[in-house]
């Protein structure tokens, strides 16, 4: 880990999130909101009619030049070819040894113009990466864009009604991103999230942030803090960084082989494309426990393994979670037995993701 | 409750703990004085709502400043720190249902345990309400 810096960053919300009461924490050396009013409140607005959210801390890195294909697709693990003009595409970065240095999206800006968002606690090791392996290639620009871009997540069923009111052509799709003008500046508006949820992700320019998130908020966004940022994507199973991923494990044990394109030869393949042919040793699964209970990040399972996430599901009214677990304690339905600080919990693997719409 | 408060007749340790000590109760039984536990309005906030409590069996033996049972919220645990020594005698068992009352009512309805004390001197080394509001200023 790298010693935390003397002063934590703020995003260009700050003042605003402190005015509405929000709890501010140290995240990933960002002076962050955790919650507003409540963690459970802010996560069912979210669920069931619109949430906003400061994400501002997460990095961008723009890869742009005849050869930024090139040097996307050694470095990612998807099929950059594959992403049209205003296409979107999640991967993972992997080291040699097929390790995760991180899990990313990566939007085409334009012919030879991509945008990958990386993870705040990952940003420096990723641009670090990027700039690495761009050596060599003459025709390609890696730049860093953290300081130019704020980014709001606006997430929920009623989010695209909103932030459409302001837009003046109809949002992207899923699954892509357009620069659309909301309240007179140029917007990235993608159609992403991390809730489960639809909604969109809007890049915007840092000196606008302040006036985009009071007229979303003025019109019906209620703030939410990154604790149901993470309690929202637990429920539909979505990978955290330093909690589900990690050097240490490689995107087949957690569940992304779908994401990794062993043929484009990115950094890593061969150790993945190993990992799927033998079949890994142990799988991320989601489990409910079915007594009371929560368990948590580190909880050692009977019989091997450990859990990477665990809250309490807001939606679900029980101790949900992942872990990873030996192939044998993998299959949905299996029992699992989870040490939560000495006392034994029950828990059972069940299918992902573990919160359905209606369910 | 959405107001900071510290009643006064409360004693306070630092790890955010109240202890309020009754007059001996003939129907607890057994002798010596009995002290009311619970986590501050302070502690409460910090945690946030409060989504699961196990309360720790009667009977089960408190060293002060050390760790006896703890609250959840959904991001994190806490550690719940006894602010006195001595065996539990009751439990309060209404939190299970209902864990969101140790922030409702932190003082009151929120208790966590009774225990009978067993070395009341102990009580010396922990804050009066004055001596804890000017901790949380500093």
């Amino acid at each position: 880990m790298p010693p935390a810096p003397l002063t934590l960053r703020r995003t260009a919300l700050f003042d605003r999130h402190v005015e509405a009461g929000a709890k501010m924490v140290d995240f990933a050396g960002w002076e962050m909101p955790v919650q507003y009013q409540g963690v459970r409140e802010e996560h069912m607005a979210v669920r069931e009619a619109c949430g906003i959210f400061d994400v501002s801390h997460m990095g961008e890195i723009e890869t742009s030049g005849p050869q930024a294909l090139e040097l996307l697709q050694r470095l990612l693990s998807n099929d950059v070819a594959q992403i049209p003009i205003d296409g979107a595409q999640y991967s993972v970065l992997c080291r040699e040894d097929g390790g995760v240095l991180d899990d990313l999206f990566t939007y085409r800006l334009d012919v030879d113009r991509y945008l990958t968002v990386t993870n705040a606690s990952n940003h420096a090791k990723d641009l670090a990466w990027f700039q690495a392996h761009a050596e060599g290639l003459p025709d390609v620009r890696v730049e860093d864009r953290i300081d130019d871009w704020a980014m709001l997540a606006v997430q929920g069923h009623l989010a695209r009604e909103i932030v459409q009111a302001i837009s003046d052509h109809p949002l992207p799709e899923r699954m892509s991103a357009e620069t659309r003008n909301l309240l007179g500046s140029d917007v990235l508006v993608c159609g992403t999230g991390y809730t489960g949820e639809d909604g969109v992700e809007l890049l915007c320019p840092t000196e606008n942030a302040v006036e985009l998130w009071d007229e979303l908020v003025k019109r019906g966004a209620t703030p939410a803090g990154l604790g149901a940022r993470d309690t929202l994507r637990l429920e539909v199973c979505f990978h955290l960084y330093g909690n589900d991923l990690s050097e240490a494990r490689g995107p087949i044990e957690a569940g992304l082989g779908w994401c990794c394109k062993e043929d484009t030869r990115f950094i890593g393949s061969e150790a993945v494309r190993a990992v799927r042919a033998s079949g890994p040793a142990e799988k991320l699964v989601a489990f409910a426990l079915d007594g009371p209970g929560i368990a948590r990040q580190g909880n050692p399972i009977v019989g091997g393994g450990e859990v990477t996430s665990g809250t309490l599901s807001p939606c679900l009214g029980v101790g949900i979670g992942m872990a990873y677990v030996p192939v044998a304690n993998a299959a949905v339905g299996t029992r699992l037995e989870i040490d939560v600080r000495g006392k034994m919990r029950g828990a059972v693997v069940k299918d992902k993701p573990l919160y359905r719409k209606g369910s | 409750m959405a107001q900071a408060s510290y009643p006064d007749d409360l004693l306070y340790h630092a790890e955010h703990d109240w202890a309020r000590i009754d007059a001996a109760d003939p129907t607890l039984g057994g002798a010596g004085p009995v002290a009311t536990l619970g986590i501050t309005w302070y502690a409460q906030d910090a945690l946030g709502e409060v989504v699961f409590f196990e309360a720790p069996a009667v009977g089960t033996t408190l060293t002060k400043d050390a760790s006896y049972t703890e609250v959840e919220s959904v991001k994190a645990v806490s550690d719940v720190i006894a602010p006195l020594s001595g065996d539990i005698v009751e439990v309060n068992e209404a939190l299970s249902e209902n864990p969101a009352t140790i922030n409702e009512d932190p003082y009151g309805e929120g208790w966590l345990v009774k225990i009978r004390l067993s070395d009341p001197s102990e009580r010396d080394a922990l804050m009066d309400a004055a001596t804890y509001r000017a901790s949380l200023a500093g």
